[in-house]
């Protein structure tokens, strides 16, 4: 139930914002930290440290924040109703995963306007992987009548190491559901932020320019010599950084974090040389290989660190 | 007798996995149970996108007892044998032997083990967890902080055991803390609450009431039925799909069938992508309305919820993505028509130099231009005109560069089909670019259009001997290239279509087009490849396995692999002579013949072993001295030729009627005539004469493989 108390502007299913603070509000009361994006461009929620890395080792975590993600190829000028090259996620995990994670979702989305008794929701086979972050799990995408509105996946390994005990991510499409509880067909109509008339403003009157001026560059201007030469530095800092942060038997690690910044890093270049189709499909797996070989290395790090669980 | 209720019940399982999930707890828990003595009357599973269930019925209440004798040492034997004695039969102490005294061995011990069969409750409750940790899973995975594998976590077990007349007990065990009860819960929206199930019969009907078919079958009765009563409500036929009804089956508990609406002008876009659409993305099914043949612009989509607008939401909900989705299909059909239009497809094969198809094997453009060749070279053969095959093989992949398949790569080939027709082409071109993909698995059609068989050969031929002239075979199960399907394709347009082919010459000829490779090399282990395809299918089809290999022995491969090649290089006699060697042998002449072959051949083998030598070589008239075996020498010289002749002629029919004619001096001989006789020249003469019988058979099959 959509709380009752909210004047109609700040509403889930009337404002964009709205949307994210009922989100906010719904996880901050089931014990997450509620964090802010990371600083740094990424393609997925996953990405953050807060899930990455603190999948990894025994301690527990409960942590919820929206994180802008960038696909440069899913660029498409602004002239594609649900594609975009810059979205946002409303990024969940719950570490270990509770025994009713399905049936906090289900309350969550409840809480941002969708009735169960209305609303056909389903849990339909997905197997999620992410050959850079050398991760993978099980879990579902969610279906709204018939819509993905969200991926729920159980980590079993991150950065090449097995999950123990296993985090539950929930992974919210935030464009596609605020369109879906909004009633919108095209993106850039959702309102943003609640108000009518005058004080309306859209996703299209925030981000319609964005669109336009980053897919020219992700398709036809990044350049890629620049490109190539920061994914070359990225991946040596990260190596040097890494090596740096060892202490000297090797037991303890001092700087997982900036090591694995650059890996982000080395990852969103890629991405971007990608959609400047300078990357032929043989080097494209070694790209990816060596992404995941700098993850891997820096979820070694972490689990040698005090948040690690590293005695 | 009594019976066992098993419920797993879990987070969603995945729709694929459920049909295999509940056979293999069947047979995993029955195989169990009857190896641990516990036979039962009857097993049926059940599976729903949240529980896998078992029932067993009709079970003893428990084990048989077991009495077993087990001897031991000799009275008197060393400390260590008698306590391994003690140990092994579970005595506490020797005084619990008896002393048996035997007059050879003397004295010594047996002990007398009367085994207490355990109750079945007990018994489940031991194998049950075992079951549980090592199911069959195609993926399982951990879940918060426990370390037992499922497909998804396994949140209750409900095992109950008893007669029908009286209150059944739990069966208690527990798994990584899942302990087992009587308490599983309904439907996820529908229901609320927890239930308490007994036996069956109770937990079926409570289930019922609380949303739940349990039994999939049922779930698809009722989808299949419900969905053809709203399409003859329209005056509409449903387009039937089993394979997505097996699919929406596994996403529903409580299956609610609703109709949808999409706009009109969508019809525009071919019914196949329409369809491709809505059910691949979308798990809907589709209509077609029976006045004009075509798709109707409704489709049928299966809820898992009884809602409580009567699903005008969920309506609203799915025909706001199909029109998003098929805004998409149509923007893409539209942009291929408006380029085409420009540009036509088939001049655009330019485009495709700068598409890899392998690296090893070149561009796209390199491909298809191979191709043509082929399916020219290939035309006269398969009674097409070699321009026409040559220019429909340069125009089937044209359509991979259009916007639809590029979204949709299932609807390749049928979209070429599509813009050849909109550009005017003549219909065996547009119909060899749907078909040359065919057949794509075992049900799928075979082309019979001679330009579309001409491509569809030359395509499949081009990427079977393209891998092998890499080396990049299939190896066990791995086959990313799909070539074991492309071989028995091969096989499939062959003998569907009666081509007569050379395939070892093609094959040769179709090799030096690839650099990096032994032409005949890779050409004879192709031949052999296909062949292993041709076993596959006519077993398939029903051929006795051992029919197959005898003739295929004698055919295509012992024939490639010598020099010359012999002349079994083409698939379709060797399928005739199978059926006539399955037919001849089915007769009191063939069953009577082949005994006689067996028990030459067993001779033979005997006395050439014994001898260290072969019998090969011709028999010395004067030295048969019986009349049977006289009759016997004169059947063969009269009967060798004219098998040879009537094989040659591919009257095989013919073959077996002369072979039949050998039955009687076979069974005359053996009843009458010592093979080996003392004197060694007649022996020796006696044993080419059954040398010279095997040889005989072998112009048809090799016998020795033959059953019986």
């Amino acid at each position: 139930m959509i709380d009752p108390n909210l004047p109609p502007h700040m509403r889930p299913d009337r404002s964009f914002q709205g949307l994210i603070l009922a989100l906010h509000a719904f996880w901050a009361d089931k014990g997450c930290v509620v964090l802010q994006p990371y600083d740094m461009e990424v393609g997925a929620g996953t990405f953050h440290p807060a899930t990455t890395l603190r999948a990894l080792g025994p301690k527990h975590w409960k942590a919820a924040y929206v994180q802008p993600s960038r696909r440069p190829k899913d660029g498409r000028y602004g002239e594609n109703p649900n594609r975009l090259q810059h979205y946002y996620q409303y990024q969940v995990i719950l570490k270990p995963s509770p025994a009713d994670l399905q049936d906090l979702y289900l309350a969550s989305l409840e809480a941002i306007g969708i009735d169960l008794n209305l609303h056909d929701v389903r849990f339909v086979e997905d197997d999620w992987e992410s050959p850079t972050l050398g991760a993978w799990g099980l879990g579902w995408e969610c279906w709204c009548d018939g819509m993905e509105v969200s991926q729920f996946t159980y980590f079993q390994q991150v950065a090449g190491i097995e999950c123990s005990p296993v985090s539950g991510e929930l992974t919210y499409g935030l464009e596609r559901l605020a369109m879906y509880v909004q009633g919108v067909e095209n993106v850039y109509d959702l309102n943003f932020n609640g108000r009518e008339g005058d004080e309306k403003v859209t996703y299209g009157d925030v981000f319609l320019q964005a669109e336009k001026e980053y897919s020219r560059h992700n398709f036809e201007h990044a350049d890629t010599v620049m490109l190539l030469e920061q994914f070359r530095m990225a991946e040596s800092a990260a190596a040097k950084y890494l090596e740096a942060g060892w202490n000297d038997d090797r037991t303890r690690h001092l700087m997982a974090q900036p090591a694995y910044d650059q890996c982000i890093k080395a990852s969103h270049v890629f991405n971007l040389l990608d959609a400047r189709g300078v990357i032929s499909v043989t080097e494209r797996q070694s790209y990816i290989l060596r992404v995941r070989e700098l993850s891997k290395a820096c979820g070694a790090a972490w689990l040698a660190t005090a948040a690690g669980g590293a005695a | 007798m009594p019976d066992l209720l098993l419920e797993l019940f879990c987070e969603e399982i995945p729709a694929r996995m459920q049909a295999d999930a509940a056979e293999a707890l069947r047979k995993r828990v029955t195989d169990a149970l009857v190896e641990r003595g516990l036979m039962y009357e009857g097993a049926k599973a059940f599976v729903t996108p949240r529980r896998l269930a078992l029932a067993v019925h009709g079970l003893p209440a428990n084990q048989p007892d077991v009495h077993e004798e087990r001897k031991g040492p000799r009275v008197g034997a060393p400390e260590a044998a008698l306590e391994g004695f003690l140990k092994a039969s579970g005595l506490a102490s020797i005084d619990q032997a008896k002393i048996v005294s035997d007059p050879k061995k003397g004295e010594f011990y047996v002990a007398h083990i009367h085994k207490h069969g355990r109750t079945t409750p007990e018994v489940i409750a031991e194998i049950l967890p075992e079951i549980i940790r090592s199911f069959p899973w195609p993926k399982s995975m951990r879940w918060g902080t426990g370390s037992l594998k499922w497909v998804r976590p396994l949140q209750s077990i409900v095992c109950t055991f008893g007669p029908e007349t009286e209150e059944p007990e739990i069966v208690h065990f527990e798994v990584d803390g899942i302990r087992s009860g009587d308490i599983t819960r309904g439907h996820r929206f529908l229901s609320k609450g927890t239930i308490r199930v007994r036996r069956l019969a109770d937990w079926q009907t409570k289930l019922e009431a609380a949303f739940v078919v349990a039994d999939r079958e049922r779930r698809k009765d009722i989808i299949l039925n419900d969905a053809k009563d709203l399409a003859l409500a329209q005056g509409l036929e449903l387009v039937e799909d089993p394979g997505l009804l097996d699919e929406i089956s596994g996403l529903v508990e409580w299956p609610v069938v609703l109709m949808g609406t999409f706009d009109e002008g969508f019809l525009d876009v071919p019914d196949e992508v329409i369809r491709a659409t809505i059910r691949i993305n979308q798990k809907c099914f589709v209509l077609r309305d029976p006045a004009t043949g075509r798709l109707a612009n409704k489709f049928v989509l299966v809820s898992n919820l009884a809602a409580s607008d009567g699903g005008a939401a969920i309506i609203a909900g799915n025909e706001r993505v199909i029109r998003a989705r098929l805004s998409d299909a149509k923007f893409f059909w539209d942009t291929d028509r408006k380029t085409n239009a420009t540009v036509a497809l088939s001049e655009r094969l330019e485009k495709f130099r700068n598409v890899t198809f392998h690296e090893k094997l070149g561009s796209q453009y390199e491909r298809i231009e191979r191709i043509a060749a082929l399916a020219k070279a290939l035309a006269p053969l398969v009674g097409a005109d070699p321009e026409l095959a040559e220019q429909a093989a340069r125009y089937a992949k044209a359509d991979l560069r259009t916007e639809v398949v590029g979204e949709f790569p299932e609807v390749q080939g049928l979209m070429g089909k599509y813009y050849a027709r909109l550009e005017g082409l003549p219909e065996e071109i547009a119909l060899a670019a749907e078909e040359h993909y065919k057949p794509q698995g075992p049900t799928d059609r075979v082309p019979t259009a001679p330009v579309s068989v001409a491509v569809a050969l030359a395509d499949k031929l081009d990427t079977l001997v393209g891998f092998w002239a890499i080396d990049e075979k299939p190896t066990g199960s791995k086959d990313p290239y799909a070539l074991r399907r492309a071989a028995l394709g091969v096989v499939r347009i062959v003998l569907d279509n009666n081509s007569r082919l050379d395939l070892t010459k093609l094959l040769l000829n179709h090799g030096d087009r690839f650099s990096g490779h032994d032409p005949a090399v890779t050409a004879f282990a192709l031949v052999e490849f296909i062949a292993d395809r041709l076993k596959v299918q006519l077993r398939e089809q029903g051929a006795r396995f051992d029919l197959v290999d005898a003739v295929l022995e004698t055919g295509v491969r012992k024939e490639t692999m010598m020099p010359g090649m012999g002349n079994v290089r083409d698939l379709v006699p060797i399928v005739a002579r199978v059926e006539a060697l399955g037919r001849f042998l089915a007769t009191e002449d063939g069953k009577n013949l082949l005994a006689g072959y067996k028990r030459a051949a067993n001779i033979l083998r005997i006395e050439e072993k014994k001898d260290g030598a072969s019998y090969e070589g011709g028999v010395d008239i004067v030295l048969l001295h019986e009349p049977e075996e006289r009759a016997l020498a004169d059947a063969i010289a009269t009967a060798r030729p004219l098998i040879e002749q009537a094989v040659a002629a591919e009257d095989f029919e013919g073959a077996m009627g002369v072979m039949s004619s050998l039955r009687a001096p076979v069974d005359a001989f053996f009843e009458k005539v010592t093979v080996n006789a003392p004197d060694a020249a007649l022996r020796v003469n006696r044993l080419r004469l059954l040398a010279d019988i095997r040889n005989t058979t072998r112009t048809i099959a090799d016998f020795d493989r033959i059953e019986g």
